[in-house]
């Protein structure tokens, strides 16, 4: 079984059409379905968030059978994620990729679940100490996409149940949370 | 349609006359009437396509796809078209007077005789028709054919040392060259021999040709032997054998067809007929390379059968448009990339996917993939109709493509076996299994 760091890939990894993208309609939308799949799973072990289609990115290239995807198989494999919500597009000429394997909302739930757990209700937090602190360390938190978490508190906020406000000793953004 | 009063005439699937040994088509006439002037007991045939050939006329009636003949043996004098006046509005008419049998049947030897009238209505010239008729007529090959077996046997007689020293039974006095008449007589001399050396050439010349028959009919059976000797042993002959017959076969089917239809001869019906004619041709390629072929290919094997009278590309192709008209059995079917094949209109591509798809699940295969020049050699065909194929089949999701560097490759189709909720799944006895263990052995 072949892996990506500690990642264990599917056995169809190793099957060379899996990377041209199949031109019959019916084939591809399995091949389109399995490389989203693929794609979140891996993002999700490996806490990647962005997916830069120019640079070379590991789970788009099979050195063992000598594949790689295309510039528009990759494309297409993300555009398809981004018209189900998984993914946003950071720039016009779609050059970068956002993945979110968990929507806004469900990181808001995420970051809920955590303040009730940790006992912070109406506490307060700094940005940094949730993506990087002792209480969010082995949690999905930890390592997150400081423009996710932004978005995520927004949708809290919007909820009434935080209020982000600028920190005074430091340029980091806090949250106050009223859960 | 009764014309019953006439012999009938075969016709081959596609409606173009079956011509006998030695016998080659002259001229097409479109829209032709066959009436019984003088005998309103016989009816008249109406508008068919009648064929003027060496030996016969066959009337053609293309609806029903029935013919029938009247051999010119039996002719016992045809009638010019009349010019007049009053034959400005009718339709040009030929007349033949026709020998009847005793008990009555037309075209029979017999001595009473029967006015058949040919009204010609299509749009075509009764004079040049009518000149070809008068040469068929005089010419009257089946008479040669007759007489065949005796010109040989005089040849044999006369070829030898004594050949040039003249006939041996002939008095042979040599005459003094002397004065202006024995200037003459030397001339007239020389004009003899000339003029013998010349027979003799042209003799020649027709010995030659019934031999090229012979050699035609000697090449047919040689090839039906080899046909039948490949297919009852195709599994003892060894390899190189196999080689030799093949090449031999390819040789032999190349050889000729006895009368091509010409421009010439069919005129305005030109494309029609090429178009039955090239439907009965290519039964035979069609049946050898397992019911489809490469228009290209047909091209060279259809010109060479035909020898000097090549056609166009084009003309093929149209030959070929035709077809949709035209009941025969077979067709011309376009590729999405544009390749065009013909194919019997019976053929069904699931043998060829059923094949296509055990060739993609043998280990190799599933390991490395076909490449459309594998399934060429392996079914037989041409690289480029080997790729039609694969594709066809990648369309009905049995097959999917791998594009690399190192080319253009197909695979059994797996992701159809694989569980998207479960993507670490390989299910047992199944085709990802199969590929799985077959992958493994080379990772």
């Amino acid at each position: 079984m072949q892996t990506l760091g500690n990642f264990k890939l599917p056995q169809f990894f190793n099957y060379p059409p899996y990377f041209t993208l199949q031109p019959v309609r019916e084939t591809r939308e399995k091949q389109v379905q399995l490389w989203k799949e693929l794609i979140l799973d891996y993002c999700k072990s490996q806490k990647v968030f962005i997916i830069g289609l120019e640079e070379d990115f590991p789970l788009f290239i099979n050195s063992a059978i000598e594949r790689s995807l295309s510039h528009e198989a990759k494309e297409v494999f993300l555009s398809s994620l981004v018209s189900e919500g998984r993914a946003e597009w950071m720039d016009k000429g779609h050059k970068k990729c956002l993945i979110l394997w968990l929507r806004i909302q469900d990181w808001a739930d995420c970051i809920l679940n955590f303040v009730r757990e940790n006992g912070l209700e109406n506490g307060v937090m700094t940005l940094e100490d949730i993506r990087s602190g002792i209480e969010s360390r082995g949690t999905e938190l930890e390592g997150i996409d400081r423009g996710v978490l932004v978005r995520a508190l927004r949708h809290l906020e919007q909820k009434g149940k935080a209020a982000i406000f600028k920190g005074s000793a430091t340029d980091d953004e806090g949250v106050k949370f009223s859960a | 349609m009764n014309g019953n009063w006439l012999p009938q005439a075969p016709l081959t699937a596609s409606g173009r006359p079956v011509l006998q040994p030695g016998e080659v088509e002259r001229s097409l006439q479109s829209s032709v009437d066959l009436e019984a002037e003088e005998n309103p007991r016989l009816t008249p045939l109406r508008s068919g396509l009648l064929a003027l050939t060496t030996h016969r006329l066959i009337w053609i009636d293309e609806s029903s796809n029935s013919g029938y003949a009247i051999f010119l043996a039996n002719v016992i004098h045809a009638y010019p078209p009349k010019k007049s006046i009053r034959s400005m509005f009718h339709s040009p008419r030929i007349r033949l007077q026709v020998s009847v049998s005793a008990e009555g049947r037309i075209g029979e030897k017999g001595s009473t005789s029967e006015m058949i009238t040919i009204v010609i209505r299509g749009k075509n010239d009764p004079d040049a028709f009518f000149s070809k008729l008068w040469d068929a007529l005089r010419s009257r090959p089946w008479e040669v054919e007759e007489k065949n077996g005796e010109v040989t046997s005089v040849d044999g007689g006369v070829s030898g040392p004594g050949s040039r020293d003249g006939p041996s039974n002939s008095v042979w006095i040599a005459m003094p060259v002397v004065g202006v008449s024995g200037i003459l007589r030397k001339e007239q001399e020389i004009w003899e021999s000339t003029d013998k050396s010349l027979q003799e050439a042209f003799q020649d010349l027709n010995a030659l040709m019934s031999k090229a028959k012979e050699m035609v009919s000697l090449a047919e059976k040689m090839r039906l032997k080899l046909l039948s000797g490949s297919s009852a042993h195709a599994n003892v002959a060894n390899d190189e054998e196999l080689g030799s017959n093949q090449e031999m076969q390819d040789w032999l089917l190349s050889v000729g067809i006895a009368s091509p239809v010409t421009k010439d001869s069919a005129g305005a019906l030109y494309h029609q007929q090429l178009s039955r004619q090239l439907a009965d041709f290519v039964q035979r390629p069609l049946e050898r390379s397992g019911g489809m072929i490469a228009v290209i290919d047909i091209y060279c094997l259809f010109n060479r059968a035909r020898g000097t009278e090549l056609i166009s590309p084009e003309d093929l192709l149209q030959a070929c448009a035709l077809w949709d008209k035209l009941d025969v059995p077979v067709m011309l079917r376009k590729f999405d990339s544009g390749v065009m094949v013909i194919q019997n209109k019976t053929h069904s591509d699931e043998e060829i996917f059923t094949r296509l798809k055990s060739l993609a699940l043998k280990p190799n295969a599933l390991r490395m993939g076909v490449s459309p020049s594998d399934a060429a050699i392996i079914l037989g065909i041409a690289p480029a109709l080997a790729k039609e194929h694969l594709l066809t089949a990648e369309s009905k999701g049995l097959l999917c493509r791998d594009v690399s560097p190192e080319g253009f490759r197909f695979y059994v189709n797996l992701f159809e076996e694989i569980d998207p909720t479960n993507t670490h799944l390989v299910k047992h006895h199944g085709l990802f299994e199969a590929w799985v263990s077959a992958a493994s052995v080379f990772g």
